[in-house]
């Protein structure tokens, strides 16, 4: 059991450990990524941009981050 | 005269929808995508590079705001896939008007029209423009035009083959039996390939394989713009007849 401050989460299958409190558009731009080029799923559902800077990350979420690359 | 194409209430004047897919660089993608003249890229959807996040993106190369982006589902082997794929697509990019392939098997490629159908009925009630993917069936295409389909995309020859149009008699037969905008979706390998799916009176043609791996994709989009235009101009001009023997051009009567 870890009893600092931190949250571990998975983004994109990988774990990872972030500091409590942020919001889902602060980890995005942690990872550095521009929040208006991506979206995010959180437990397998959709995170609507517009709400990004209010929606909190918690421990042991699950995240998928994309965005558009080149295909068929 | 100007002879555009409209799906889901959006108007076109390209009818060749380019992939961005396999090119060796975004800056040869770009050039291939001008030369074309293609107004709708298809774009996957896949997950950031979080150990390099800032490598270039396909968004700075072709202008979303200039070029329609067409999110695909390809790869995706189940409705649910297709679906929460197309999901992240609309809130990434905020377009409702999207590209569905439902695969079946990684050999051929094929599409499995069980779930396309399954994916096509869901994503309609929840707003989406689907254009389907789909097996050049004459009966499966109406079903999926009754689920909503905006387009209907049956493939010419599997994906990426290059085989060209392999069921002349049943795209055919889909374009005279449709409501909604045909288009030739996969087996496209030159030039010929695209005027033979608009001569058989498809209102457009997609391909990215034929371009991309050409030895010069540039000049070969090229090739493919005047291909679907020559392509769409014979079928509005209305084809000779064929006939088994010989008619000459000259006038018999006055011969010496």
């Amino acid at each position: 059991m870890v009893t600092d401050d931190t949250l571990s989460i998975r983004v994109n299958g990988a774990h990872r450990r972030v500091r409590d409190g942020m919001s889902v558009a602060q980890l995005a731009l942690e990872l550095g990524l521009e929040p208006t080029k991506v979206a995010v799923e959180r437990n397998l559902e959709i995170v609507p941009r517009s709400t990004l800077a209010e929606v909190k990350v918690e421990d042991g979420d699950d995240y998928e981050i994309v965005t558009f690359v080149g295909g068929g | 005269m100007s002879d555009t194409w409209s799906v889901a209430g959006r108007s076109f004047t390209s009818r060749l929808i380019v992939g961005t897919g396999k090119y060796k660089s975004f800056e040869q993608n770009a050039a291939a995508v001008a030369a074309s003249g293609a107004q709708i890229v298809t774009v996957a959807v896949r997950r950031v590079n979080i150990s390099d996040p800032g490598q270039p993106m396909l968004t700075d190369h072709i202008d979303p705001d200039k070029t329609t982006y067409l999110p695909n589902t390809a790869g995706c082997f189940t409705a649910e896939e297709a679906i929460r794929t197309l999901r992240l697509a609309r809130e990434a990019g905020g377009w409702d008007l999207v590209k569905l392939e439902v695969l079946g098997e990684a050999k051929t490629l094929y599409p499995d029209m069980r779930e396309t159908l399954k994916a096509t009925e869901t994503l309609v009630k929840e707003g989406f423009k689907p254009m389907v993917y789909c097996v050049d069936d004459p009966i499966a295409a109406k079903q999926l035009e009754e689920a909503g389909a905006v387009a209907i995309m049956p493939l010419g020859a599997p994906i990426g083959s290059g085989l060209g149009i392999q069921n002349r008699v049943t795209i055919r037969l889909i374009v005279e039996g449709a409501g909604v905008p045909v288009l030739v979706d996969a087996g496209v390998g030159t030039a010929s390939d695209a005027s033979v799916a608009m001569e058989l009176g498809c209102d457009g043609v997609l391909m990215n394989t034929a371009i991309a791996e050409a030895k010069d994709p540039v000049m070969m989009a090229k090739a493919m713009k005047l291909a679907v235009e020559s392509g769409r101009l014979a079928y509005l001009a209305g084809r000779m007849g064929q006939r088994r023997y010989a008619d000459p051009s000259s006038p018999l009567a006055g011969l010496i």
